[in-house]
């Protein structure tokens, strides 16, 4: 009998010290991969980061261009994504509930959350690249925009069915119609969530590359033109940790630290405006 | 007041005609707007179509010079115009395993690390901290394969493994090989690291799920912690573990960049681990760009298509098993 305790007693503290290594495990990486992108991107910032071109080869340059591109097809994929987005999650949650089509959509919408992302760099190559016959930002932009719409899509639904029903109620008992009930009070009450699924859709598409490659192609001139290939941070990485240039190495780690932290940043804020909706 | 008499008013009351108006007004307002959010609805779907038609159309030429042999053929030329899609399968399936063989007992592990042995105050960080993995884009993964880990699997994890499991009969074939770095091993430990945080953050969502009672019930009868995972968590949210990890093979399948930078890129399958190996994703994401037209790009287009409806088919199948949890903890 006492054997038998013992056995007990032994296994269970084998698989607690199992489990403590494993999150040992889990956040030792985190800190081995945001250690590294310190150790090498810092020293790389300086004022030349956000003023001048990626260099040539053997030449020191900056990621303004590169940093600019980011920023208009982000730019390009959200202002297309969050509105159909929240659409598309507004019809889920206040219109579609539980028929037919709102579960084949939402169970749609769940696959597309985490479609590899390569493969719509290729729907996009063939619907927009294909066509017009050269590399665009404008292609990039709505790659990342087919990216971002399912991440919208899940937060507002999510949070419009936050909204208590009977906040609907009152509002349609003063003679509201859906719309304005929808438009005036639902989006009013969970205005921090809608604005958490922007913010994760964006901190998403920012790190994006496998899209981009054969859609924005990447570009070493300044660009402001969305019909021309343009450059972006994560392609630049792309290309520069690759290079057997010191320099080109040195930007691309400069390059992957500005977006390893802006993407953390925004998940984080994204968070805290969560927990802000949530304990409402 | 009959009808009539209402309709005679609004003729002659400007007043009531206006409100007349304002109501019809608000109803077109109400539908358009229903009819909106309807469509952008329907256009999640389109775009999930568009594909699949969009890839199939691309892929048409290479399936059709092929037939089922694109599927078993490892020959990747486009000199010889011969493409097969084997070795890229192959790679794919085999760093997939790699990663979940890791990556699926260290994300438990943390998970249940997180619901029943960590203090409360650390919950909600740890918590964070593992889900910032999920967050940092793939190509960082990447840029620290190559400049930190590749360099630590050719110095010291290679040269181990080969001097040890290399030694044995049959499994030693798995370790053949210099160790040169890059390679299927190196693709598949950094995507196991990947996909952790999703099987932590799904599979501690849904042991929260346990109802309190349950586990109360066996702590009563004397269970050790372990004892309740093992005998009252894991029974009763299996369906829902088990969609979270196929929810990660299906983030493992279309990994891209991470597994471009350190799987070495060679068209061809080995037996030993260490040897360089290509994925799907790697192989497109490696020579769309310079693919010429006709037969190269089919073929790219074609894997590209394979690989979507794979993940598609594993990526459906965990959303189902997690419905069903959903069904029966009555969210």
């Amino acid at each position: 009998m006492a054997d038998f305790y013992h056995k007990r007693r032994r296994s269970n503290a084998v698989w607690t010290v199992l489990s403590y290594a494993a999150t040992a495990f889990g956040l030792g990486w985190l800190v081995l991969i945001l250690g590294a992108l310190l150790w090498n991107g810092v020293g790389g910032l300086s004022l030349d980061i956000f003023t001048k071109m990626t260099p040539a080869p053997g030449v020191q340059g900056g990621l303004l261009n590169s940093i600019i591109g980011s920023l208009i097809m982000t730019g390009i994929g959200v202002l297309i994504g969050a509105p159909l987005g929240v659409l598309a999650g507004t019809y889920l949650a206040e219109y579609g509930h539980s028929s037919r089509v709102a579960w084949v959509i939402r169970f749609i919408n769940d696959i597309l959350l985490s479609a590899p992302s390569i493969v719509v760099g290729l729907f996009i190559y063939q619907l927009f690249v294909v066509p017009f016959g050269h590399f665009s930002a404008l292609a990039g932009g709505l790659a990342l925009a087919v990216i971002a719409t399912p991440v919208v899509v899940r937060t507002t639904e999510d949070m419009l069915n936050l909204v208590p029903n009977t906040l609907r109620e009152a509002a349609s008992a003063l003679g509201m119609p859906r719309s304005v009930v929808i438009q005036r009070i639902a989006y009013r009450s969970v205005r921090a969530g809608l604005v958490t699924g922007v913010l994760l859709a964006v901190a998403r598409i920012t790190g994006e590359t496998a899209p981009l490659v054969f859609t924005a192609l990447g570009n070493s001139l300044f660009e402001w033109d969305p019909r021309q290939p343009m450059s972006s941070l994560p392609l630049i990485i792309y290309d520069f940790a690759r290079s057997p240039y010191p320099e080109q190495q040195k930007l691309a780690w400069t390059g992957a630290l500005l977006v390893t932290f802006a993407v953390l940043g925004m998940s984080i804020a994204a968070r805290v405006l969560t927990s802000r909706v949530s304990t409402k | 007041m009959t009808l009539a008499v209402a309709e005679e008013r609004a003729a002659t009351n400007p007043r009531v005609s206006e409100r007349a108006n304002a109501l019809t007004r608000l109803r077109v307002a109400d539908g358009s707007f229903r009819a909106i959010t309807f469509s952008a609805a329907v256009f999640v779907l389109l775009i999930l179509v568009g594909v699949l038609v969009s890839l199939f159309i691309g892929a048409w030429p290479a399936f059709r010079a092929f037939g089922f042999g694109f599927l078993t053929s490892d020959v990747w030329s486009a000199p010889k115009q011969q493409f097969g899609a084997a070795s890229a399968i192959y790679g794919t399936i085999v760093t997939a395993l790699i990663a979940m063989l890791i990556g699926v007992p260290v994300g438990l592990g943390i998970a249940i690390f997180l619901t029943e042995l960590c203090p409360i105050p650390l919950r909600r960080p740890i918590g964070i901290a593992v889900e910032l993995l999920a967050g940092i884009p793939s190509i960082i993964y990447g840029i620290w394969g190559v400049y930190f880990f590749k360099p630590v699997m050719q110095d010291y994890l290679q040269p181990f493994l080969i001097k040890t499991l290399g030694a044995l009969p049959v499994i030693g074939a798995l370790f053949a090989g210099p160790p040169l770095g890059y390679g299927i091993l190196t693709a598949g430990l950094i995507l196991a690291v990947m996909i952790l945080p999703f099987i932590t953050a799904i599979s501690r969502d849904v042991f929260e799920t346990v109802p309190a009672v349950l586990k109360e019930a066996a702590y009563g009868v004397g269970c050790t912690t372990f004892e309740v995972v093992r005998n009252v968590v894991i029974p009763y949210t299996r369906v829902g573990v088990i969609g979270g990890v196929m929810l990660a093979l299906g983030r493992a399948l279309g990994e891209t960049m991470a597994v471009t930078f350190v799987i070495g890129n060679a068209t061809r399958i080995s037996t030993s681990i260490l040897a360089q190996g290509t994925t799907i994703s790697a192989m497109i994401a490696n020579q769309f760009a310079e693919a010429d037209e006709g037969l190269f790009t089919s073929s790219l287009l074609a894997l590209g298509f394979i690989l979507f409806v794979i993940t598609f088919i594993v990526l459906a199948a965990a959303r189902l098993m997690l419905a069903r949890l959903d069904v029966k903890a009555g969210r």
